[in-house]
Order: C-alpha cells, then sequence, then structure tokens
C-alpha cells in the first residue's frame, strides 16, 4: 500500500470514529430515568470523547502522511481544503470541550465535522500539481492558520444552535421555530448532495457536452448526474442520456446548477421522508436531548469561542494572507473576491462583539448570529470558491 | 457642569452611573435594578454627559456602539456587492467603451446596471472610501470616549464599595463562615487570591481581589492598531511613498527601471517550466491540459555611476544577479521586482536574402531587428536594400497605405527598395507574411524569406510600498490588542466582613464567568466561605426561558 493509500484510509478511519462518537454523546445526553443518570452520562461522555480523539489522530495522521506524500500541505485543493476544515473543526471542539466539559456539544460538533468531510469526498482527491504562486510557505501558514481560526468561530455556531434547540419552542409557531427548522433541513440538503452524488457514480452516469464559454470558446465538459440544465450552446456527444430542459447564459455554470438540483431534490425527498416516518418536526426531535444544556453556559461558550477564534482568524485570514499578497504580487490587498469574503466575516464577527457589549444581543440574538458568521464562513467555502472565484479563475 | 453627590458625601460629576468612590447607583435605574451594570464600571463617558454644542452632536453620534455597528455593516454589505460581478480591474479591457459593452455582454442588463451604477469599481468610489473613514472615526472617537474615563476610573478604585454596589452584583455571597474561625477568614482569602495570582488589596474589614485588569485595555490597543494602519493605507496616496509602475523587457534588453532613477535591468533570460504530471480529474473538470510550475526571469541590476548622464545607459555597475520568480522578488533598496507576466515567441530578428528571381542567385543577406530596423541595409558599393516602410503589426491596407494595429512585431510587413547593379535605380516591393506585392510590375529581384529568431518577454512590476512598516506595526499593535483582550479578562472580588462575622462577597468580570467560578469555588472551599450565587442564573428561571433580556440603554 502506497502512503497516499494509507492516507486515504487513515481519514476513513477518522470518518467512522466521529460517527460512532456521535452516537456516544447521543447516548451521553440522553437522560431516561433519574438514577445514576449522571453518572452514565459520564461514562459515556468519557467514551464519546476518547473516540473522538481517536478520530482525529487519524485525522491528523492522514493529513501528515498526504502532507508528506505530495511535498506541500494538504489545503491547496477543495477536497484537501475541506477536509482539512473538518478536522480543524474537531480540534477546535476538543479544545473548548477541554475547557467547559460540555459533552452536549459533541452532538452538534461532530455532525457538523461528517457532513463538512463527506461533503469534501464528492470532490476528486488526486493531488493536483500547484501553480507558481501557491508555491510558497507563506501560503501553508496562512491557510491553516486561517482554517483554525474559521474552526474555533464554528463552535460558536455549535454552541448557538445547541441554545436554539433548547431555546425555541417546537410547539410554539415562531419565527425561531421556522428558521431553525429551516437550518436543520440545509444540513439534510448536504445529505442530499452526498446521497446524489454518490448514487450516480455509483450507476457510473456520465454525459459529455461541448459548450461555448463567455470568451466564445469552445469548451468541453462531462455531467455526472443528469443534465437538467445545459451549458451554453450546449451539444450532447453521449447516446440514450437525458438531454437538458433549459439552456443556461454563459456565466451560469450550468453542469454545478444540475448539481445543485440534485441535491436539493434527494435532500427534499430524504427531509419527507423523515417528516413522514416520525411525524415531527427534526427540531421537536432534538429538542429533547438537549433539555438538561444550560443557556447561560452555551450563551458564554458561545461568546468564548468568537472570542478565541476571532484573534486567530485575524491573524491568518488578514495578516498572513496580506504578508503573502505582498510577497507573491507585490499588494497585499488586492480586492479579489475571497479577500473580500474575508473581510466580511472578519467584520461580521467584530460585529457581534460589539454588539454583545449590549445586553439585548446575549443569549437568543447572540446564538443566531454565530450561526449567521458561520454561514458566512461557509459561503466563502463553497460559493466564492465554485462559483464567484470561477468567474475569474485565477491561478 | 452639574455635579452628583452621593449619599457617601463624594462629588460624581455628571453622568456617573454609580459612584466613583463607594459603588452607590445613583440613577434611578440603577437603583432599581438587580444586577448592576458594570460596563466601563459605571462612569461618566464624555457622550454621555455633553449634548448641547453641534460638536456634542457630532461627537455623541460616532461614539456610540449603534452607530460603530451599524457603520461596520454597511462596510461589510457594501463589501460585498462588490463581488457580485468582477471588478473593472480584472476585466482584460482597457476602454470606457469596451469596459460598458464587455459587463452588457457577459452579464446582461443586470451587468450594464452594476457598471452604470459604479459598482464595478466599487472600492475606489469617493462613497466606499466615505464610509471607511466614517468607521475610522468612530473608533477614534468611541475608544477616546471611553478609554480616557475607564482608564481614570480603574486606577483609583476603592477597596471597599457600599452594600447596595455588593448586592447587585451578578455573583453574590452572604453569610457566616461554614467552619473555623471568622476572624482568620480574611487572612484565608488573602492567601489564597493571592495563589490564584489576583493582586489583593486590603482596607480595614474590606478586601479586593483583582486580577487580568490590563486586559481591559485589549479593546484600546488594537482600536489604536486599526487607525494607524487606516492611518498608513492613505499615506499611499502622498506622492513618493508608493511606487508602482509595470514594464515589458524582453530576453536581451537592458531598459531603464520606471521609478527608480539612475537603475537599467536587464533580461537574460525567461524561463517556462510546466509540471509534467498526468492528467488529474480536477484538470480534467476545468479543462486545463498542462498546469504551470515555474514563472522566471534571469535579470542583472545595474546602477549607473554618478557621472553617468541620466537615462544613457552606459557606466553601468552589476548590482545584482536575480531569478525573479513569483513568490520570489527581487528587492533592492526598498524596490522590489515582482514577475507578473510574459509573452512567448515574439519575433525578434528576420533574415531575407535578396535573390534573382530567375537563377535564384543570390546578392547577400539582410537580417532586421524587428525592434530596432535601420533604413538601408548595404551589401556592398553597388548593392543595398532601402527600408522605406516598415509595419510591425501589418493589419491591412487603408486608402492604399499599409496600417499596424500596434508598435509590437507580431505580424511584420516591409517596404523594400532592391538597388542592385542590375536595376541601380531601385526596385520597390511590399513584402508580408505571406504576401508580396509589386507595385511598379515584375521586378527582377525579391526579398526571399530566410527564417526568423524568436525571444520571450518578461512583464516585471516595481514596487516601493513606503507604508509598510507603518502597516506592520499598526498589524502587530492590532494582533496584541486582540490577543490581550481576548486572552486574558478582568476578574474582581470584593469581601467585607460585617461586625458579627458575617461575610458579604461579590464577584465580577467582564467576560469567562465560568473561569472566575471556577476560582470562586476553589476559594470558597479554602476559606470555608457561604455559597455564592449567580444572580444571572437566577434571572433566567425566574423570566422563564426564552424570553429576550431587556435591550441597555447605555450603549
Ligand atoms: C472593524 C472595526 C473594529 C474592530 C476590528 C474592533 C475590534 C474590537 C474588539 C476585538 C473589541 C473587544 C470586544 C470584546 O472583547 O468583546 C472591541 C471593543 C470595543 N469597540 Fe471595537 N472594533 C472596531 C470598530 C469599532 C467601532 C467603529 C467602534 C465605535 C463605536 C468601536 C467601539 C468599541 C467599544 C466601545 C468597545 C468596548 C471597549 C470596552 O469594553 O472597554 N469599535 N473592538
Amino acid at each position: 500500500m502506497s502512503l497516499i493509500d494509507i492516507s486515504g484510509n487513515l481519514l476513513f478511519v477518522a470518518f467512522i470514529a466521529y460517527l460512532v462518537g456521535t452516537f456516544f454523546f447521543g447516548g451521553a445526553i440522553k437522560s431516561s430515568k433519574p438514577d445514576g443518570a449522571a453518572k452514565r452520562a459520564d461514562k459515556w461522555g468519557k467514551l464519546a470523547i476518547i473516540i473522538t480523539i481517536i478520530g482525529f489522530i487519524a485525522h491528523l495522521s492522514y493529513f501528515i502522511t498526504r502532507w508528506i506524500y505530495t511535498g506541500h500541505a494538504p489545503v491547496s485543493n477543495m477536497f484537501e481544503f475541506t477536509t482539512a476544515f473538518g478536522m480543524f473543526i474537531i480540534a477546535a471542539f476538543i479544545l473548548i470541550y477541554y475547557m467547559y466539559r460540555l459533552t452536549a456539544l459533541g452532538l452538534v460538533a461532530l455532525p457538523i465535522a461528517l457532513l463538512i468531510i463527506g461533503y469534501a469526498a464528492m470532490f476528486p482527491n488526486d493531488v493536483d500539481p500547484l501553480v507558481p504562486s501557491l508555491q510558497s510557505y507563506w501560503l501553508t501558514i496562512h491557510v491553516i492558520t486561517a482554517a483554525l481560526g474559521q474552526s474555533v468561530l464554528a463552535i460558536s455556531a455549535v454552541a448557538g444552535l445547541l441554545y436554539l434547540l433548547k431555546d425555541t419552542d417546537p410547539n410554539a409557531k415562531t419565527k425561531g421555530r421556522f428558521w431553525l427548522e429551516a437550518v436543520l433541513y440545509f444540513m439534510v440538503l448536504v445529505i442530499g448532495f452526498i446521497l446524489a452524488t454518490v448514487t450516480f457514480r455509483v450507476i457510473g452516469y456520465e454525459a459529455d457536452f461541448t459548450y461555448v464559454d463567455k470568451e466564445g470558446m469552445n469548451q468541453e465538459i462531462t455531467y455526472n448526474m443528469p443534465a437538467v440544465f445545459g451549458m451554453n450552446e450546449y451539444v450532447l456527444l453521449t447516446d440514450d442520456v437525458l438531454e437538458p430542459f433549459v439552456e443556461t447564459a454563459p456565466v451560469i455554470n450550468a453542469q454545478k446548477l444540475t448539481t445543485v438540483f440534485w441535491s436539493f431534490i434527494f435532500g427534499t425527498i430524504l427531509y419527507i421522508l423523515i417528516r413522514l416516518i416520525t411525524r415531527r418536526s427534526i427540531l421537536s426531535m432534538l429538542h429533547p436531548l438537549v433539555k438538561k444544556v444550560n443557556l447561560n453556559l452555551l450563551d458564554e461558550i458561545g461568546y468564548r469561542s468568537v472570542l478565541i477564534g476571532f484573534p486567530i482568524f485575524s491573524l491568518g485570514a488578514l495578516v498572513f494572507a496580506m504578508i503573502w499578497a505582498q510577497e507573491a504580487w507585490g499588494r497585499f490587498w488586492g480586492w479579489d473576491p475571497k479577500e473580500v469574503w474575508a473581510l466580511i466575516t472578519w467584520l461580521f464577527y467584530a460585529a457581534y462583539l460589539h454588539l454583545r457589549l449590549s445586553k439585548g444581543w446575549e443569549g437568543n440574538k447572540s446564538a443566531w448570529l454565530a450561526c449567521i458568521g458561520f454561514a458566512i464562513i461557509l459561503f466563502n467555502l463553497i460559493v466564492v470558491n465554485l462559483v464567484i472565484a470561477g468567474l475569474h479563475s485565477y491561478a | 457642569m452639574g455635579k452628583i453627590i452621593c449619599a457617601c458625601g463624594h462629588e460624581n460629576p455628571e453622568g456617573t452611573l454609580l459612584c466613583e468612590k463607594c459603588g452607590q447607583p445613583l440613577t434611578e435605574e440603577g437603583k432599581k435594578s438587580k444586577i448592576l451594570n458594570m460596563r466601563y464600571d459605571g462612569i461618566a463617558i464624555r457622550s454621555k454627559t455633553r449634548n448641547k454644542s453641534i460638536v456634542d452632536k457630532i461627537w455623541n453620534f460616532f461614539s456610540s456602539v449603534k452607530v460603530g455597528v451599524t457603520l461596520i455593516i454597511i462596510n461589510l454589505v457594501a463589501a460585498s456587492i462588490g463581488t457580485i460581478f468582477p471588478q473593472e480591474f480584472y476585466v482584460s479591457v482597457s476602454t470606457e467603451e469596451q469596459k460598458a459593452a464587455y459587463y452588457e455582454e457577459t452579464y446582461g442588463s443586470l451587468g450594464k446596471l452594476y457598471y452604470e451604477l459604479g459598482l464595478s469599481n466599487v472600492y475606489s468610489s469617493w462613497w466606499f472610501q466615505i464610509l471607511v473613514g466614517m468607521l475610522a472615526i468612530s473608533i477614534i472617537v468611541a475608544s477616546i470616549d471611553r478609554g480616557l474615563p475607564l482608564h481614570r476610573s480603574l486606577k483609583n478604585q476603592r477597596v471597599k464599595r457600599h452594600t447596595s454596589f455588593m448586592k447587585r452584583q451578578r455573583i453574590v455571597a452572604e453569610g457566616p463562615v461554614t467552619e473555623g474561625d471568622p476572624s482568620k477568614t480574611l487572612n484565608l482569602i488573602e492567601e489564597k487570591m493571592k495563589a490564584l495570582k489576583y493582586k489583593v488589596r486590603r482596607d480595614g474589614n474590606a478586601l479586593l481581589a483583582e486580577r487580568g485588569r490590563f486586559a481591559r485595555y485589549g479593546p484600546y490597543i488594537n482600536h489604536v492598531g486599526l487607525i494607524i494602519f487606516l492611518f498608513g493605507v492613505m499615506l499611499r496616496l502622498v506622492p513618493g511613498f508608493y511606487v508602482d509602475e509595470s514594464m515589458w523587457i524582453r530576453e536581451g534588453e537592458t531598459r531603464a527601471v520606471p521609478g527608480m532613477d539612475g537603475y537599467f535591468i536587464e533580461n537574460e533570460d525567461f524561463i517556462l517550466e510546466m509540471h509534467d504530471n498526468e492528467k488529474t480529474e480536477n484538470q480534467e473538470l476545468q479543462g486545463v491540459n498542462v498546469v504551470a510550475k515555474n514563472y522566471q526571469t534571469d535579470v542583472k541590476l545595474y546602477k549607473q555611476s554618478e557621472d553617468a548622464v541620466p537615462g544613457q545607459a552606459d557606466n553601468l555597475e552589476l548590482v545584482e544577479d536575480y531569478s525573479i520568480r513569483v513568490n520570489h522578488p527581487l528587492q533592492h533598496e526598498g524596490f522590489s521586482f515582482y514577475q507578473m507576466d510574459f509573452r512567448l515567441n515574439e519575433l525578434k530578428t528576420m533574415k531575407f536574402e535578396l535573390t534573382k528571381k530567375e537563377t535564384g542567385e543570390s546578392l547577400g543577406e539582410v537580417s532586421i531587428d524587428l525592434t530596432n530596423p535601420q533604413k538601408e541595409y548595404v551589401l556592398n558599393d553597388q548593392t543595398k536594400v532601402e527600408l522605406l516602410g516598415f509595419y510591425p503589426d501589418f493589419s491591412g491596407f487603408e486608402n492604399g497605405e499599409p496600417q499596424t494595429k500596434t508598435p509590437d512585431p507580431n505580424n511584420p510587413a516591409f517596404i523594400f527598395k532592391m538597388v542592385t547593379p542590375e536595376k541601380p535605380e531601385g526596385e520597390v516591393s511590399f513584402v508580408a507574411i505571406q504576401q508580396t506585392i509589386e507595385p511598379n510590375g515584375d521586378n527582377t529581384y525579391k526579398m526571399e524569406f530566410q527564417s526568423v529568431e524568436m525571444r520571450d518577454m518578461s512583464g516585471l512590476t516595481v514596487h516601493k510600498d513606503s507604508t509598510i512598516p507603518i502597516l506592520a506595526i499598526g498589524g502587530v499593535i492590532f494582533m496584541l490588542g486582540v490577543a490581550i483582550g481576548s486572552y486574558w479578562n478582568h476578574r474582581r472580588v470584593w469581601v467585607e466582613q460585617l461586625e458579627d462575622g458575617t461575610i458579604r462577597l461579590a464577584a465580577h468580570t467582564n467576560k469567562n464567568w465560568f473561569s472566575i467560578k471556577k476560582d470562586l469555588n476553589a476559594l470558597s472551599e479554602f476559606a470555608h466561605l457561604p455559597r455564592y450565587i449567580d444572580q444571572g442564573e437566577e434571572d433566567k428561571e425566574a423570566d422563564g426561558e426564552g424570553k429576550e433580556k431587556e435591550g441597555d440603554s447605555t450603549l
């Protein structure tokens, strides 16, 4: 087995460990009988964190072996960066866990990491060669610190989500209930994306097209899902596959739009199935699980993780990024979309901190802000990388 | 200005919320509240005391955190708008009309609107810069407004606080010691708090333990860093602080460096290397065949000697021999040279042979340097070729005149006059690639194309940025400030022992209640103190979960 295979297997081990860990965390915070429940929670909780740490060590070993194999920090394409992001989220969770010993956090942190790794696994995992601008140790330092900062910030969303799961009454018709269910539905959509990708991959679906891009050049593209949307002036080259229903404008990447479409279909079907089988909203399923968590403590953990993450993020995403840009292009700031979105994330968390100076913005509102902050981070990871940056296709 | 006289006799400036001396609440709101608002320790901040003149009003506007947050959000939204479509500097067309057309063609009517609203150049628009400026003013004003009074009050803290101050802290404890001799309790507390790295002060039967006060300065330090940074950015507008030039230089050429007087740079070789990997799945998806591995220009940097004529490339002294690569600029005396662009295989020289059409007999060879063509090329005293016209980037005829699109030799065309012993009056011929026109009919001689030599061209940018040290200082101060404010916190524990030996305790931290409670747990056990209660928790239970806390008007 070569190093890269070992590396891949280690990642798989980590994934399984987090999956098992999630159930143990579930067991730890579930309380049925009062007798000895606290003790049992303790035992399950300890096991859960040990399994998580084992998973993290496997994950870290994946990272290091891949680094040795490729010769550069494995953060240079979507697959690599996103798996690393998942790893840092677990690292941040372990850090916060040992500060507050709150098992309930694991119940949200681990599934989020699982979704992120699952999402990453849908991208090609070959080792890509590095273009000249990426060959810099500043890039490594910058990306790793920024991802670490984002991960600690993400823990505030974990605490925020827990806060909201407890604080939102599943039986009262409120705006909060609607939006929280929407967040949970979004998570199901991520599973939908994974299901759709895997399904069509197993079938071995492939459809080749030629199309004309926005510069007027002829290009080829392969769809791995039935093409609902066709690229600009597409010509289908494969026989016996679905002919697109709609042709899109040249600035829209219809292939990605198709992926979004199928993820949406699969995710929504899954969501409806869950609702039909359990006859409850996801919120009302999760709400009883977190009955015992202390809201004040969650609020503080959320605030604390922003406080810990904000300086790391500032250092990684702004300071180191500027040093690198200065060295590579002679300008420390270039208003490129990725940069701008890092700045937006930073401004957002600055706003979060300042809003907390007022009491009215603690608790529920603050928890929502933490969730929005995480949404911005994900936006930067997914939309900016795949959609906006694609428009400029910079090195 | 009015004074507020506290029951304890201390005169406080107008706007004070908690007596500077004993901590008693001075406002109705404070007296009624269960937990005091401890932000800025209840001192009078400037914006709360004056609101008469126009200056006061402006001051109060900018010092408000509500306004500050609003400005942060507005800046955030404005910045995000600029990423909807690419900014103009990413669009590789030059004229205004071309830009307008580009946005409309590529992004439709939305793109047109985007361009017309000026959103395609958001970051250098006046209104965006004003927004950033307002944010900066807000940071400065708010920091002065709160920072100075806060500093004064933190410096002048009293040990002993009023009962109503103590009882209205979030964490309180009151009662007899649980075991042991009450007369030793204060000593025990002092001992334990010192072990927990608190600074302890005592005043009679009162005690104040304090730790991490410097953390309160964190936000002010980071704001100073931000302001220094923004100041540095503004300095770049001052001429001389910032040089940003770009130059094209061909292999073998030596050129004066723009913006760097007295220096010349020579391009010895441009090198482009590609990765030789098998095509990866990502490359497949993105339609990329090969990935570049290295862009490099081998250069020599020269300096003119003192007595040389400015701009003249003689008397050059070599200062540096360097390979400029991406991420590895050449640096010299504050100037940096970056590898930015390249153009491969530009035509350098073209060789022709003057031949007699019939026999193919050659009278000699002419080699034309396309960047520096001569007027005539003499082969011997009876034979020469005159260059009547040179069109480096020939694009067709207009009114019978050949035209050139650019001055770059992409598609060279020539008008030759061939003077030979046979035709001493000369024969004229127009020669372009794949095309020969003989205006005067059938010539005897022709210029036969032989070969070309090519060379590469490097695009370098030359930068000097004297503001970098200022930006770096700002950045470092900012990072120090956020680290101080985030990783440390200010914890205080006030204790008073009443006549009958009862202990009254109150504790406050600006953040991180979890840790101060840990300290208090250790303290209570060690000094046998009564159990403390967290009135904030009680609040929650009493109000019922889900109820939003009241907004607070001190912002
Ligand atoms: C992008 C700009 C800004 C950044 C990065 C920034 C950063 C920070 C940080 C990190 C804190 C500490 C927060 C905490 O510990 O919870 C803070 C506190 C504060 N900031 Fe800012 N700030 C910015 C803009 C502003 C503006 C525009 C105002 C104007 C009103 C302002 C006023 C304050 C105040 C009053 C505090 C509290 C100080 C204290 O607790 O003693 N800041 N700032």
